[in-house]
């Protein structure tokens, strides 16, 4: 018998019944489509912390001052500090060969006012480099200048937010404010950055670091920020930051340094798992509804014993029969796959265009999966009724028992 | 051509054994025109479904067409079947979802014969037996008569050698029934041997030969 036909003999047996075959549809489909679907909402929180990581930068390690015995625990950001880190410190730093970028990072709080409006502010001292290593982006005008990083000049720019609360519509760029007991310029304002894990940058003045050492009375920066030259890098750029770091602070291990990479890989493995875990819970469903096509065929094959024993009579050989109600099994469960598959991605695409900001993807394993699953489970389950029909005796089947 | 010696049959029904079958023997050359006749329960549907390899003996040969049917698998003997036997039913037994044209088609499918030269021997069926214009009906469109004609076309799609009818007329009318015995006994005319279980005289006397049926022994009668 030619495989066309045997599924051509399928589709008319499954058109012979149609409340039947669409309700086992409906079941394939439900199946298929939540387990598309829910991978691939478990797919999207995982881009969406991996894209919210991202935007830190991610082949970044932070230095921070003190140390920490347990390795990825939060970092002692008020514990003691045997030794302070400096600018030279930050400076050092730039000179290993796997280092990309060194931004010092200095935070202090101070009192901005521009005329008559005034508040307080969160002020961040740094250098050029930080404009790479944290991706921030310029609506208007520079960033700090290149170049030494000891030259503490008037400049400013400021977070979208700050801009709001000091200048309203007033354009800012070379206007003066005062920051605490000093004047500085404004030379550019910053894009704003969508939500992102850490600082928030549109409530911000940056300023250079010496200026912000002078304006705090402190030589004392809150943490160096490392980009390594990439992902290989990472290991030998920490080593490199370790090492200098000791041999300046007379052989102290005195501070902590959190690769951002392990960080994120970490949260990647662990939405990763739960992506499966949901996954694999939602293919339970497919195969409960294999048991409804088992249960809907035994049904079928007791309704249709006459039919059968006919076959036999024609010549069908047993094989044959198994392969005929097989095929009827399989049918279902591709179309139904089919369908699952085209409803899950309607709904991803709705809920993508209501919620653009969550990056709901499926995986591209999770539609080849659930199909497998789905075929599989049909086949598995229509197996015992296509071997209960294909083992009837055609006496008896064409008498109609 | 068929031949069959000392064949016993017995089944279990409810507790007690039927000996649908007892010592028969029997030959029946290519071409031949019997009718089997009896009571019913006499073993002739038994005697029918032996010969069309769908019962096997407990005991005794069969052979057809010089084969000793014993020795064949299920799946040798569905071969056999397909190839040398036609089933006409008294119920028909027409798939209801299939169109007159298909259910002809039904035994080729099986036979995984290419579908143009399907298409043209279900075609020349068709014609043959005046249903062309009812190729893409389905049977509940059809009256008695034309479903059975269509059954009979099924059951010639193989170019079997042997026809086996049982009771083809017992759901239909004097009419239709005359109409199914004369397509029937047409086919013997061009040489396919037909043997037809009846219990109505009218029919069993136009054969050639008649065999009776009597508590499952076979007698050669007038």
């Amino acid at each position: 018998m030619r495989t066309a036909d045997l599924f051509g003999f399928g589709l008319k047996a499954l058109g012979g019944a149609r409340l039947r075959t669409a309700l086992m549809l409906l079941a394939m489909t439900i199946g298929v489509a939540a387990v598309v679907m829910l991978t691939a909402l478990g797919e999207g929180a995982r881009r969406y912390v991996v894209e919210s990581f991202s935007d830190l930068g991610t082949h970044l390690l932070i230095v921070l001052p003190g140390r920490s015995e347990t390795t990825g625990a939060a970092p002692p950001i008020m514990g003691e500090t045997p030794r302070d880190l400096t600018l030279d410190d930050a400076l050092a730093l730039a000179r290993g060969r796997d280092v990309e970028f060194v931004a010092p990072l200095m935070i202090g709080s101070a009192p901005a006012s521009n005329g008559g409006r005034q508040r307080d502010l969160t002020v961040i001292g740094s250098t050029w480099e930080l404009l790479p290593v944290r991706h921030l982006r310029l609506r208007q005008g520079g960033f700090l200048p290149k170049g030494d990083a000891d030259r503490a000049s008037p400049v400013v720019v400021l977070g979208e937010k700050t801009l709001k609360e000091l200048f309203g519509n007033q354009s800012p760029l070379g206007a003066w404010i005062r920051l605490g007991d000093r004047r500085f310029r404004v030379i550019g304002v910053l894009e704003p950055l969508g939500q992102s894990v850490g600082t928030d940058f549109s409530d911000i003045a940056i300023i250079p670091v010496a200026s912000a050492q002078a304006l705090f009375n402190t030589s004392s920066l809150f943490r160096i920020l490392v980009q390594a030259k990439g992902r290989e890098a990472i290991p030998k750029a920490r080593e490199f930051i370790l090492d200098t770091i000791r041999a300046r602070h007379e052989g102290e291990d005195d501070v902590t340094v959190i690769a951002q990479d392990a960080l994120l890989s970490t949260f990647d493995g662990i939405l990763r798992a739960l992506t499966y875990t949901v996954g694999a819970i939602a293919a339970v469903s497919l195969a409960v509804a294999g048991i409804l096509i088992m249960n809907v065929m035994l049904v079928a094959v007791s309704q249709r014993t006459q039919e059968i024993g006919l076959l036999k009579a024609l010549g069908a050989t047993q094989p044959q029969v198994l392969g005929l109600f097989l095929a009827e099994s399989a049918l279902l469960s591709i179309l139904g796959a089919i369908s699952g598959v085209l409803v899950a991605q309607g709904v991803i695409w709705g809920v993508a265009r209501a919620y653009p900001a969550f990056p709901i993807a499926a995986p591209l394993w999770a539609p080849i999966a659930a199909v497998a699953v789905a075929i599989t489970s049909g086949l598995l389950f229509g197996w015992l009724p296509a071997r209960r029909a294909s083992r009837l005796d055609p006496v008896l089947a064409l008498a109609g028992g | 051509m068929i031949r069959l010696e000392a064949i016993d049959r017995s089944f279990q029904v409810g507790g007690e054994w039927v000996h649908a079958l007892r010592q028969v023997s029997l030959e029946i050359p290519a071409g031949d025109y019997v009718a089997i006749m009896g009571p019913s329960g006499s073993g002739k549907s038994t005697l029918l479904n032996m010969i069309g390899l769908l019962d096997r003996p407990d005991r005794g040969r069969y052979l057809l067409g010089g084969i000793d049917t014993a020795g064949l698998s299920e799946e040798g003997r569905a071969d056999l079947r397909r190839d040398k036997i036609g089933f006409v039913f008294q119920s028909f037994h027409l798939i209801p979802r299939l169109t007159a044209a298909e259910n002809v088609e039904l035994p080729l499918v099986l036979a995984g014969i290419d579908p143009h030269e399907r298409k043209a021997r279900v075609a020349d069926l068709l014609r043959q037996l005046n249903l062309s214009d009812r190729a893409r009906h389905r049977p509940d469109q059809l009256s008695g008569g034309q479903r059975q004609r269509v059954a009979i076309a099924r059951a010639l799609a193989m170019r079997p050698a042997v026809l086996l009818a049982d009771e083809p007329t017992g759901n239909l009318d004097l009419t239709s029934g005359r109409e199914v015995v004369e397509t029937l006994e047409g086919m013997n005319e061009k040489g396919i041997s037909l043997l037809v279980v009846t219990h109505d005289p009218a029919i069993g006397g136009r054969a050639r030969r008649r065999i009776r049926m009597v508590d499952g022994l076979a007698e050669e009668g007038a």
